[in-house]
């Protein structure tokens, strides 16, 4: 299986805060990677190193290394938006822009510098189908975005991660704020998005990782402890911090 | 977030699995010696308290689908349920061949029996033993115990042989003896039955243990 993201010796700082301690593991191609541990032990942080986010703020800082495809990340001077719209992102809650569902996707594409109507069109549509929301919207979609059920906003920001075409798309807790037919919608879309896409997955809920993830790896203060194949982690786990976790005893 | 309650009910099953072991370890003991006591009432008595082993395993098994259900148990804690899942089984089915033995007695009657009873008593004592052992080691998680044990099933059945020879050899030189000689077989085999089922036991330990399934000794019948 191809590595199509390769993390050596990472580590972060949240200024003086080491909050990644020498993370190093492979996020293989067009498999889904969940990541899983208690709060606070670096999940998100690490998911946000892949695509630069905490470059929006000051005072943060990388040590070690993140290719993809062999090409540097973590570089000085790369360009931010581009990187960005090859590894996208979906967040906890649905973030879509106080506008229409056609101009929730087509806001990207214009970014990108698409400026021709009748290509925006086709993609937009083509992202609402491959997110499995557009049956739902395709009577509504000059009306406005926030009036879609939350299950229905999460899939929107997931077709408009997807409208610009990345490679890798983060997800960080996609399904916290959802109610469990939602949930169940965003997991199938995730076993659909696999084919084309990698995707990496944050999840506090275990039984979600176990279901739709090939690989997991389990964080904790900052280090990863265990990284291996899905269904070892879950029914015969290797480090017995990891075991601890799963099964409740800890965290 | 650890889970007080949730880890407190494994427990219990764990500890009724204990329980319900040691009922069938008592129908053993039991039917063996009302077999060589001629203790007809001793007998029924076995044949009638099996119905307490099979509901004890029927409540240990909803009790594992519950907590499947409610808790979703991972890795250590969904293994043992498994493990429980199946244990109980062999167990049930123990029960049910220490029953068998009670009812082989039950059918001897008053008839006196075709040979004093040696090898079957022996037979008995190893498969408790053995079941009394598989227990604690699953409760100690001793996987090394549970390996041992499985090998033990060759004594089992190097005394099974011995008593089905012997048996032959008695209804051949007295064929009169064919009935009640051959319910004697069957003893042995209900016995033979018994470790079979304490080494699936053993085999499911050591999953439980170390998450590989193994089959550790295949018994020769």
């Amino acid at each position: 299986m191809k590595e199509k993201i390769k993390i050596k010796d990472l580590n972060f700082y949240y200024g003086k805060n080491h909050a990644l301690k020498g993370v190093s593991l492979p996020i293989y191609e067009k498999v889904i990677t969940a990541l899983i541990g208690p709060s606070g032990c670096g999940k998100t942080t690490f998911l946000r190193c892949l695509n630069r986010m905490h470059d929006l703020y000051p005072g943060n800082r990388y040590e070690g290394e993140i290719t993809m495809d062999g090409a540097n990340i973590l570089e000085k001077g790369l360009d931010l938006i581009k990187l960005r719209s090859k590894i996208g992102m979906v967040f906890q809650k649905p973030t879509p822009f106080p506008m229409s569902v056609f101009e929730n996707i087509a806001f990207g594409l214009k970014l990108l510098g698409i400026k021709k109507k009748s290509e925006i069109a086709v993609r937009v549509e083509k992202a609402l189908k491959d997110a499995a929301i557009f049956e739902e919207t395709k009577d509504r979609l000059h009306g406005s975005a926030l009036a879609l059920s939350g299950g229905q906003q999460q899939r929107l920001c997931i077709a408009r991660a997807i409208a610009v075409e990345p490679e890798v798309i983060l997800m960080d807790e996609p399904c916290s704020a959802l109610d469990p037919v939602a949930t169940a919608k965003i997991e199938d879309l995730m076993t659909d998005l696999k084919k084309d896409y990698t995707v990496v997955i944050v999840t506090h809920n275990m039984q979600q990782a176990a279901r739709v993830s090939e690989y997991t790896g389990f964080f904790m203060m900052g280090e990863v402890i265990e990284f291996d194949v899905t269904e070892k982690i879950f029914t015969a786990p290797s480090n017995k911090l990891t075991e601890d976790y799963i099964t409740g005893r800890f965290g | 977030m650890t889970r007080e309650a949730y880890h407190q009910a494994l427990n219990v099953v764990q500890e009724e699995l204990r329980q319900m072991a040691e009922m069938a370890g008592d129908a053993i003991r039991f039917s063996m010696e009302a077999l060589k006591t001629r203790d007809i009432e001793a007998s029924k008595k076995v044949v009638h308290n099996d119905i307490f082993i099979n509901r004890k395993r029927f409540e240990i098994e909803e009790k594992c689908i519950r907590l499947i259900a409610t808790q979703q148990p991972m890795a250590v804690d969904l293994r043992t349920l498994a493990a429980i899942i199946n244990i109980i089984t062999d167990i049930e089915r123990i029960g049910d061949h220490a029953e068998g033995l009670a009812k082989i007695s039950l059918s001897i009657g008053d008839a006196p029996l075709v040979k004093p009873l040696i090898d079957l008593p022996k037979m008995a004592d190893k498969a408790l033993s053995m079941l009394k052992r598989c227990m604690e080691a699953f409760i100690k998680r001793d996987v090394e115990t549970a390996r041992r044990i499985c090998d033990e099933d060759d004594e089992v059945d190097a005394l099974y042989d011995q008593i089905y020879r012997e048996l032959i050899f008695l209804m051949i030189e007295d064929p009169k003896l064919i009935k009640d000689a051959t319910y004697l077989i069957w003893a042995a085999h209900n016995l033979e039955r018994i470790a079979d089922r304490v080494t699936n036991i053993a085999e499911r330990v050591v999953y439980m243990v170390t998450g590989k399934m193994e089959e550790m000794n295949v018994s020769k019948y």
